[in-house]
């Protein structure tokens, strides 16, 4: 009998174009098969990971290989529209781009001309930030951010502020040389692809994966170790291992007395005007006590010897180093794995037992790479040193209220054992690493018809820093960078709908929002959010007088605005993953990379840049308009090659000048056709005795300089004492001239410590012991927010969301399979189906994200399980706690950077019987679909 | 045609490793791209908007275990991501149930396929196979499964890199692994010995070629011997930690003593 | 298993006929002109009836040809060669008997054995499925057998074949269930053995969110309690009820029709049980049969 005569080279495509993914934030290098149609046009035909691309080296995820379903989407817009009916109802009219156009100009003008701060545009997902907020500078609002501040800015600025970067886009762990990885808090899709090559890496080298994380699902699953955290208690356990390891001297004392703040001296008198912060030369430089010439030094000279415990009266001032501070602080008994055992609900022998894994890993089994380098102080390394253990964290634990401190905590804790920017540690990834020094502080100035004094978010050094009008009151509509959450560097996108409807601090014109579902997953309080955007006034009149939304899909937020600038896929569009943003690069290399439209809309829609773009140009904005007033970029792609942030510095890195120039050069008019011949992105590699011990290695400071990082070497100290957090502490105590409110002085000087603490972040969220379950969510590996749910292949994967439920809840509530329950907190409820998982802390429950959806949107059947069974959590979780003793209602996030505590809920549970129809609740309303729905059958063969 | 081959020169197939695999569907969706364009019918969804579904040659299940100690202490419960596909087993029971010859394994390398040109869409197969690896595609009405891509792995349009499964090229992790079980020498042969890789349910007589590599032990650091307790009460013996964590404070100078002649020392 | 009523009706349907086709091979009774037509009218009614009905199930049928080529592996092809070959050999004998009043005996013993071979191979396909460990019993093919014959002997008015052969399907129908709830255990097939994982193992996330064409298709699961009643109202129907029936009116046409549909029902309730009880091995990786342990 004859097998069958099989074609085993079929041909696979006519061409393959090499571009970027925006499957989510990662950022991955893909090849999009194309195939020629009978007219001339190409089809997109399959998409995989381009092998050549610094991110993902050929793999690609669960969304990246379904992003062809993306690209097809029966939901995408297909045209500018005006609202048509009422808010929320999603009934619009199809208009042309001249038409749009001319309606926000109509609203935008104006304000520019007499108020530009009555416009708030705030963008989502958004992977343009350099530009979008170049175009609401040069706008002249207050009123921009994008979406750190509900997403993760603790971890960044954590990281920031203590060491000059941080995890994901800043940083990554030394995959090749560490033995033992610690993962705190990392949701499933974090970090995508990197993460998982990386462990992948170390499994097959046999090295220790640690998890530590409420849920054992993903990464988790993998780990070697668990530990099952009670949620917001990261900072506990790492202050625990901390004391640990002090106790036991099991800290790197080179690392910390060279290349850290630890030998520098600190005021240490209660009665002093500086008490606490460091002690200055004339200059300016920190001073450290000399061990050997028994006095205070600058700490960069050359021939200095930093003591960690040295003690110095100056005047009659005490003076201790930041180290004895710290050895003092964290050596207390509070911090004993018996004393935190139970609040983190991990016996303290195995806290005691991670504690020693660190330690015999990061001690004994050091690493040693033979690389010469110079240090800062132009001292010769003849090796480098490295501790072999490293760590990732994101945003389990930054989602907390006091996560800006258990960030800090956790980079303490890598300083600590000197396993920052050492090999088998953590390393940073060019622009990083940057001190919190060097970066740009906030700015707020408003001037009618003019642009804003800078740009609006930065780093505050204190409190002369904060975002205040003359008066005192908030400068910025989501009150960022003020005395209620004075370091809030990303902005505070979850407050922005909530004040401008209660016009606090004042009233808007225009809310303008790219790319973020507002009325669905990207909302505390959604319900309340959606109500917000359609609540009208006594007039009759919309609250918030006028919304233009651009969303490339008919998404939740789609319905509730009533101007919408139709966005293309991420296979239609130009964009630039820049160095001046959030970049590509990897520890040993800067890159960046372009999107470029592989294939040709189809549709009357434009990318959001290019739209802002002719805006920007139609209302004259300085920079969009050459001096004669008319446009200076044709579109966004030409923006991306010509613009020039600083002389020779632009949007992208490769292929300046002449073409041959990296990093610095004039703008190269050919400049994306050379990024399209090599595959969609540029690199360069950092040499090779520059690649460890990058802050304070001349090799590195000068590449980067070279490169156009910055324009001088900047080297600079870690610093465990945050000297910023201690001035907002001494302005509580009474010192200087801007002095916070009454009611927020106690907890100012509370939260704000210069050295890390950890506080219980959940008091205040319990309704006085009503409520004491931990309710989380992650998203799922193959989903990324609501995109994922429009996505034929993606949604038959994850188009279901039980809330998972422990074993002892399980068996105490006596749920059965397909059970439901009634989850409560002290803003609302929801009821919902469950599901039991063991691999889980015992007092958590969590449920996927953003898997819920509104009936009619993202062309979805009304039968979807999303819209059936499918729920947010977001429904329970308000942006203020709920009201204290004495009627303060303080906000739902960290007090010192206004992250949004998602995780910080509390919920009590009820098993219940299953709703009519096994329907959860709320039930959101209906939206008409602008776009119908998809269609009834697919079988996606392009020919 | 449906009688197996006695013997196959090769045999190629899949080494999974559940101790990596995350479980993040990558495998599955770069297997629907892959097959929906390429070897025979597109794979279809019905309704894939509403209560959507849809063949799929690979697809990940996710398993709560929890480990049983002798004495019966609770252990920490695990999650374990289990992707599974055609395991092109030695004794195919599904091909030599098929009635018109559309099943079939190649000689030469031991794929198993279904000749779609002669498939009558019967199901029988798909009873056959203990693993589920076939399915009945509602649109074309033929069985589909895995191919082991046959139209990658010798396809000279491709880069020879590439010249792999889809799902195996694009697995992030490094999980899935691709190569000749019949060659002891071969670097999936030696992933196996070393890692005591095992069939699927090895009492069905199937001989899968594919093998799957269990996870490694797990909740060990500190522990003397198997963990024991529920979740938040997990414990274990602390005894082998005293020389990492001996304590520097007791010194007669306590701590800053200590940091004094450390630092002399360096 | 799903129990397709496409499949169900196939094998309940198809085995009556052939069943009635082997007596009227064998002779008993034989006849000749219109009693011989109405006799093969109905044997070939349900035997080519319940054949056409499976072709329903195929989702190619413009393949079906090809079934004929696979019979030294497939019993589904032996299946199909045995079928054609007997209702084509009892044509010819049935031809003969309605027009020509000529009984040709070896022609109609050849009839009959391949009638008989045509249920066997059936029952065969089903028998030879070890991931189906129910259905994987030598039982199986004996029940089937039992069955087509004790419906021919009632259809072909063998009174005292049929009581006979009524309580010895009963008997081999009793004995299937009965070694058929052991079989899952009898097979080894565990969860255990399905992942190859140590401990208590659960599903805890099924691969996709909706049913697929392997949980429609094999992960069906019938209540206990609901099982039980449909056995014994089959165990009624298609054989003690019939029985009763003969014994107390061996001689009364209307009442042996009722007998004759009686005893159909009954077997279509047996065989929804034969597919809806029957448990397939893949369901372990959906979360079914998990609670089973394989037996010591």
């Amino acid at each position: 009998m004859n097998q069958p005569v099989l074609n085993l080279s079929p041909k696979v495509s006519d061409e393959i174009r090499k571009t970027t993914c925006y499957m989510c934030a990662c950022r991955c290098g893909i090849d999009v098969h194309m195939i020629n149609q009978p007219d001339g046009s190409q089809k997109v035909s399959y998409i995989e990971g381009n092998r050549d691309h610094p991110v993902n080296r050929g793999v690609l995820c669960a969304k990246g290989s379904a992003g062809i379903m993306q690209h097809n989407s029966p939901a995408r817009l297909r045209a500018p529209m005006k609202r048509a009916g009422e808010r929320g109802s999603g009934e619009f009219e199809e208009i042309s781009w001249e038409e749009a156009y001319s309606i926000a100009e109509s609203w935008l003008r104006p304000i520019r001309e007499t108020d530009p701060s009555k416009l708030a545009f705030f963008t989502g997902r958004d992977q343009s930030q350099s530009f979008t907020s170049w175009w609401a500078q040069a706008f002249g609002t207050p009123n921009y951010a994008a979406h750190g501040g509900f997403c993760s800015v603790n971890m960044a600025a954590g990281g920031i502020y203590t060491m000059g970067g941080a995890f994901w886009e800043f940083g990554q762990p030394d995959w090749d040389r560490a033995k033992l990885f610690l993962l705190f808090g990392v949701a499933e899709d974090h970090d995508s692809n990197p993460i998982k090559m990386g462990l992948g890496k170390l499994k097959k080298r046999g090295a220790k994966v640690v998890g530590i994380n409420p849920v054992r699902s993903g990464y988790n699953a993998v780990a070697d170790d668990w530990f099952g955290i009670t949620p917001g208690t990261d900072g506990l356990l790492i202050l625990s291992l901390v004391h640990c390891l002090l106790k036991a001297g099991k800290i790197d004392l080179e690392y910390l007395r060279d290349f850290t703040d630890a030998p520098v001296l600190i005021d240490a008198d209660p009665a002093s005007p500086t008490h606490g912060l460091a002690l200055l030369d004339d200059d300016g430089h920190k001073l450290v006590w000399d061990r050997t010439e028994k006095r205070a030094r600058c700490y960069d000279a050359a021939d200095v010897n930093p003591d960690l415990a040295g003690v110095w009266d100056v005047d009659g001032v005490r003076h201790r180093t930041v180290f004895v501070h710290l050895a003092e602080k964290y050596l207390d008994a509070a911090y004993t794995p018996e004393a935190v055992a139970g609040r983190v609900g991990i016996p303290a022998p195995r806290i005691r037992a991670l504690a020693s894994e660190i330690a015999r890993v990061a001690f004994d089994e050091a690493i040693e790479l033979d690389r010469e380098w110079t240090d800062f102080r132009g001292r010769i390394h003849k090796t480098m040193k490295g501790r072999p253990v490293a760590m990732h964290a994101m945003r389990g634990i930054s989602a907390h209220a006091n996560g800006f401190q258990t960030c800090r905590a956790l980079h303490m804790l890598q300083i600590l054992i000197g396993s920052v920017e050492t090999p088998g540690g953590f390393r940073f990834k060019p622009p990083y690493p940057k001190a919190a020094t060097a970066h740009p502080k906030p700015h707020s100035k408003v001037t009618p018809g003019a642009p804003l004094d800078g740009p609006h978010l930065g780093f505050v050094q204190g409190p002369a820093d904060l975002a205040l009008k003359d008066d005192g009151t908030p400068a910025r509509i989501d009150k960022a960078f003020t005395w209620d959450n004075p370091m809030s560097a990303h902005g505070m996108m979850h407050m922005v709908i909530s004040n401008a409807h209660a016009g606090d601090p004042y009233r808007i014109d225009t809310l303008f929002m790219y790319m973020a579902n507002m009325a669905w997953n990207s909302s505390m309080n959604t319900s309340g959010t959606m109500e917000m955007l359609s609540d009208k006034d006594a007039n009759g009149d919309y609250v918030i007088p006028h919304i233009i939304y651009s969303d490339a899909y008919s998404s939740e937020m789609v319905a509730y605005a009533d101007l919408i600038l139709p966005d293309t896929t991420y296979l239609e569009r130009h964009d630039c993953i820049s160095l001046l943003d959030r970049p590509i690069c990897e520890a040993e290399a800067a890159a960046d990379a372009i999107r470029w439209p592989v294939v040709e809309p189809d549709r009357d829609v434009k990318g959001f840049q290019s739209a802002l773009v002719d805006l920007g140009a139609r209302l004259g904005l300085p920079g969009f308009v050459k001096d004669d007033g008319s446009r200076k970029f044709a579109d966004y792609a030409d923006y991306i090659v010509s613009h020039e942030r600083r002389p020779g510095v632009g949007p992208l890195m490769g292929w300046r000048g002449n073409g041959e120039e990296t990093g610095r050069g004039a703008p190269n008019p050919a400049q994306l056709d050379r990024y399209i011949e090599n595959g969609g992105f540029a690199i360069a590699h950092i040499p090779e005795e520059a690649q460890f011990y990058k802050p304070w290695n001349k090799a590195y400071q000068d590449w980067a300089v070279e490169i156009g990082l910055f324009d001088k070497a900047a080297p600079y100290l870690f610093t465990l004492w945050c000297e910023p957090l201690r001035r907002f502490q001494l302005a509580a105590e009474g010192h200087g001239d801007r002095q916070p409110p009454e009611p927020l002085r106690a907890r100012i000087k509370a939260t704000m410590d210069p050295l890390p603490i950890w506080w219980d972040a959940s008091l205040g969220q319990d309704g006085d012991g009503e409520f004491t379950v931990n309710a989380l969510t992650q998203r799922p590996m193959a989903m990324y927010h609501s995109w994922g749910g429009q996505n034929a292949w993606l949604r038959q994967i994850h188009g279901r969301n039980p809330m998972y439920i422990p074993t002892k809840l399980w068996e105490l509530h006596g749920f059965e399979e397909d059970g439901w329950a009634r989850i409560t907190s002290p803003h609302g409820a929801i009821t919902v189906p469950v599901a039991h998982m063991p691999a889980l802390n015992a007092n958590t429950i969590w449920t996927w994200n953003a898997i819920g959806k509104r009936k009619g949107a993202w062309a979805l059947h009304d039968n979807a399980p999303e819209v059936k069974e499918g729920f947010l959590l977001n429904h329970l979780i308000h942006e203020l706690l709920p009201p204290k003793r004495d009627g303060m209602r303080w906000s739902n996030s960290d007090p010192i950077t206004g992250q949004a505590a998602w995780f910080d809920l509390k919920v009590k549970i009820e098993k219940v019987s299953a709703p009519d129809g096994a329907r959860s609740k709320p039930d959101s309303g209906t939206q008409k679909s602008p776009v119908g729905k998809g269609p009834d059958a697919l079988a996606w063969e392009v020919g | 045609m449906t009688a197996l081959p006695t013997t196959t020169k090769k045999k190629l197939g899949l080494v999974i490793d559940l101790d990596t695999c995350v479980g993040c569907h990558a495998c599955v969706t770069a297997c629907k791209g892959w097959n929906t364009q390429n070897y025979g019918a597109p794979l279809s969804d019905q309704d894939p908007y509403g209560k959507a579904s849809g063949t799929f040659l690979n697809r990940i299940h996710s398993f709560q275990v929890t480990p049983e100690r002798d004495d019966g202490a609770p252990v920490l419960a695990q999650t374990v991501h289990f992707p599974k596909s055609c395991l092109h087993c030695e004794d195919a029971p599904c091909v030599t149930v098929c009635p018109t010859g559309a099943s079939y394994k190649r000689a030469e390398d031991g794929i198993v396929l279904v000749n779609e040109d002669a498939c009558m869409g019967c199901g029988l197969c798909a009873w056959a196979c203990p693993y589920g690896a076939r399915e009945a595609d509602a649109a074309a009405g033929i069985m589909k499964k895995c191919t082991l891509c046959v139209d990658r792995i010798y396809n000279e349009n491709l880069p020879e890199i590439d010249r792999q499964p889809a799902c195996v090229r694009t697995c992030p992790a490094g999980a899935r692994h691709f190569g000749d079980l019949a060659d002891p020498t071969s670097d999936v042969s030696i992933l196996v010995a070393e890692r005591g890789g095992v069939d699927l349910m090895p009492e069905q007589g199937t001989k899968p070629v594919n093998q799957y590599l269990p996870p490694r032990p797990r909740d060990t650091i500190g522990m003397t011997g198997p963990a024991t307790g529920a979740a938040d009460t997990l414990s274990g013996e602390e005894d082998i930690l005293a020389p990492f964590l001996a304590s520097v404070t007791e010194e007669p100078q306590g701590f800053l003593g200590w940091l004094d002649r450390a630092l002399e020392k360096l | 298993m799903h129990p397709a009523p496409s499949v169900i009706l196939f094998s309940s349907l198809s085995g009556a006929g052939f069943g009635l086709l082997f007596f009227l091979g064998l002779g008993f009774p034989i006849t000749t002109g219109w009693v011989a037509f109405v006799f093969y009218a109905i044997a070939y009614a349900l035997a080519v009836g319940g054949l056409l009905s499976s072709v329903f199930h195929l989702g190619n049928p413009r393949n079906a040809i090809k079934s004929y080529s696979q019979w030294r592996t497939s019993w589904l092809s032996r299946e199909a060669w045995a079928a054609v070959s007997a209702l084509l050999v009892m044509a010819l004998y049935a031809a003969l008997q309605v027009f020509f009043a000529i009984t040709v005996p070896p022609l109609g013993w050849l009839g009959a054995a391949l009638s008989l071979a045509t249920v066997f191979t059936t029952a065969m396909i089903y028998a030879q499925l070890r991931a189906i460990p129910r259905w994987n019993q030598p039982a199986t093919p004996a029940f089937f057998l039992a069955s087509a014959l004790a419906s021919g002997a009632l259809l072909s008015g063998n009174v005292v074949a049929a009581i006979v052969l009524l309580l010895a399907l009963a008997a081999v129908v009793a004995f299937h269930w009965w070694k058929g709830d052991r079989r899952f255990a009898e097979a080894g097939t565990t969860i255990g053995t399905a992942t190859r994982l140590g401990g208590r193992v659960s599903l805890w996330e099924k691969p996709h969110t909706g049913e697929n064409y392997l949980t429609r298709e094999m992960v069906y699961q019938v209540a206990r309690k609901h099982a039980v009643k449909l056995r014994v109202i089959a165990l009624l129907m298609m054989s003690l009820l019939p029985v009763l029936l003969l014994l107390a009116f061996p001689a009364h046409h209307w009442l042996a029709a009722i007998a004759v549909l009686l005893h159909l029902a009954g077997i279509i309730t047996q065989r929804w049980l034969f597919f809806a009880e029957a448990e397939h091995v893949v369901g372990l990786y959906y979360g079914a049969h998990i609670g089973r342990a394989a037996a010591h």
